[in-house]
């Protein structure tokens, strides 16, 4: 059984954006660009499950820009067999990401497709739930634990109030959580490894997907600040502070 | 223009999200609708039926509901959408788990976690976390719509009285099938609605500190209890308790947080807050710069001494 996972590349997680003064988005010029934290969690996951022998190969995909091909030599490092890039310098929305993602597993027809449960830029929170419509496959999201047995995938999934296991037949689509796995450092004789694995290019059009955007953006502004209130020197006053000012208690 | 509102629901009652989704379906203008997908569910239809502003009911009642998979709720959505401008979920782990199946199969973008609705094309929405709002239009003719909570207010639970009307369930997809649920019980509010919540971070030490800690301060303000990331990640507290950008998204009247340093992903949780306190030995921990009122010291002591002095 193949794993298609998919990644991509955003501004790395311990970055502090700035919203451009023309307020047409976020600086992006010359800040650290990382794979999205839940995708490194799934590439985890895949090389995991192969390695345990519930997979025999990890295919990984990203769509977007040129650069796309380091998080792919990442996620090759961190254990994937090879990697598929759907280059395109256009802004790609989460359902056109979907439908690029469909037309590659109709291609590769996996056994079951890992997303991470949304990416921490446009915390659209999507993708892995429209791949998994547009493919006719079941879905399990903000996986914290994955059982892959009798062509079947048993998922605990993180839901308000607790914890919720589902069973679906494969093929099928997980999107992970935070508590899934912590991913391996990755040693630089895999990053070198990862080098000579194979990394096939492909542009949207070869998919036939139409990848236009649907929703347009007219401006990105800094949220309401708040500012900094008070140091109160004790309890007391504290107390005071919540009853008499901020009549809260 | 109308909309569908997708309750969630325990099949007796609405949760509390739904009602600010509701809100959010009326601000788009025309008739707004909800539609109850569950089993044994007439109880959460009659909640839905009172809820102001709603001028009808849909009820989908059928044991492919029993336990909300996405497949057949998205099913049952889809098979009613036709005559609806808008179709409109909370955005809770049960709406997000829905809507973009939605949304793809109709071929149509979403709108995720919107916090304003400029006009019945326009909204804004939260990205990076909250570090940034972004104005964004629909340009498809149907919109599929999550909606954060802490954007709106609650619709009114009462005054309403829509007629209920039963629709056909759709059949079950067999291709997922629920397992077992791990709900952690408590008597305290929910998170996502209570008015005050004390939240313990790495600082409170251990999970048995958070308990002894926290509880007494939580029962005496009939408090939620919440968590960072750090906290939850240390296993002082089960998932369910996290606030932040990948947690729960809160704003209540007064939110307490005890030993965290505030980390812009729990910041994004949390910020709008009315009122903030943070408790916490680090006179520079991040946390500080959006409270309204800093304690500066030693948890283990103040806390208590904080029980103390309520009385």
């Amino acid at each position: 059984m193949k794993i298609l996972v998919a990644v991509k590349r955003l501004v790395d997680y311990n970055v502090k954006v700035r919203v451009k003064s023309d307020q047409t988005g976020v600086d992006i010029a010359n800040v650290k660009m990382s794979m999205n934290p839940f995708d490194e969690i799934g590439v985890e996951e895949a090389v995991r499950q192969r390695e345990a022998g519930a997979a025999t190969e990890v295919i990984v995909v990203s769509c977007g820009v040129t650069q796309c091909q380091e998080t792919l030599r990442t996620a090759m490092a961190i254990g994937a067999d090879r990697a598929i890039l759907v280059e395109s310098a256009d802004e790609l929305q989460p359902l056109a990401v979907a439908k690029l993602l469909t037309a590659i597993i109709a291609r590769e027809k996996p056994g079951l497709v890992i997303l991470g449960k949304q990416a921490i830029d446009d915390d659209s929170n999507q993708v892995g739930q429209m791949v998994a419509a547009l493919s006719s496959m079941p879905q399990a999201t903000f996986a914290s634990k994955l059982t892959i047995a009798n062509d079947r995938a048993e998922v605990t999934r993180e839901v308000d109030g607790g914890l919720e296991t589902l069973s679906l037949a494969l093929p099928a689509v997980v999107t992970t959580d935070l508590r899934l796995n912590e991913a391996r450092y990755v040693t630089l004789p895999n990053i070198m490894k990862a080098k000579k694995k194979p990394l096939e290019i492909l542009k949207p059009a070869d998919l036939n997907v139409d990848v236009s955007p649907r929703l347009k953006t007219l401006k990105v502004s800094e949220p309401p600040s708040r500012k900094a209130g008070i140091k109160v020197p004790d309890v007391a006053a504290l107390i005071g502070k919540l009853k008499n000012e901020a009549k809260v208690i | 223009m109308s909309s569908l509102v997708i309750a969630e629901h325990d099949n007796a009652t609405l949760k509390p999200a739904t009602l600010n989704a509701v809100t959010a379906a009326a601000k788009l203008g025309g008739e707004v609708h909800i539609l109850v997908a569950g089993h044994n569910a007439k109880g959460a239809a009659e909640a839905a039926s009172h809820v102001a502003g709603v001028s009808k009911v849909l009820l989908a009642d059928a044991d492919a509901f029993t336990d909300g998979l996405a497949e057949n709720v998205a099913a049952q959505v889809l098979a009613l959408a036709g005559p609806y401008d808008n179709l409109v979920f909370p955005a809770t782990a049960y709406g997000r788990n829905i809507a973009p199946r939605v949304a793809a199969t109709l071929d149509v973008a979403q709108l995720s976690d919107i916090i304003s609705v400029e006009s019945p094309d326009t909204f804004t929405r939260p990205i990076y976390a909250g570090n940034a709002i972004a104005t964004v239009q629909a340009t498809d003719a149907k919109k599929v719509i999550t909606v954060r909570a802490t954007g709106f207010d609650a619709a009114a639970a009462s005054g309403g009285s829509a007629a209920i009307e039963s629709v056909t369930a759709i059949a079950d997809s067999g291709k997922s099938s629920f397992v077992k649920r791990e709900i952690a019980k408590n008597d305290r509010p929910e998170l996502t609605s209570a008015k005050i919540i004390v939240s313990g971070g790495r600082g409170v030490g251990s999970g048995e500190n958070y308990h002894k800690v926290l509880e007494p301060l939580a029962d005496r303000l009939g408090a939620a209890l919440g968590a960072s990331r750090a906290a939850v990640d240390a296993g002082f507290v089960p998932n369910d308790y996290q606030v932040g950008q990948t947690g729960k998204i809160v704003a209540p009247e007064l939110y307490i947080a005890v030993g965290i340093s505030g980390a812009i992903q729990h910041l994004a949780g949390m910020k709008d807050s009315k009122v903030i306190v943070a408790i916490n030995k680090d006179p520079e921990a991040p946390i500080f710069g959006v409270a309204d009122y800093g304690l500066v010291g030693d948890l283990n002591e103040l806390v208590p001494d904080l029980v103390k002095q309520l009385g």
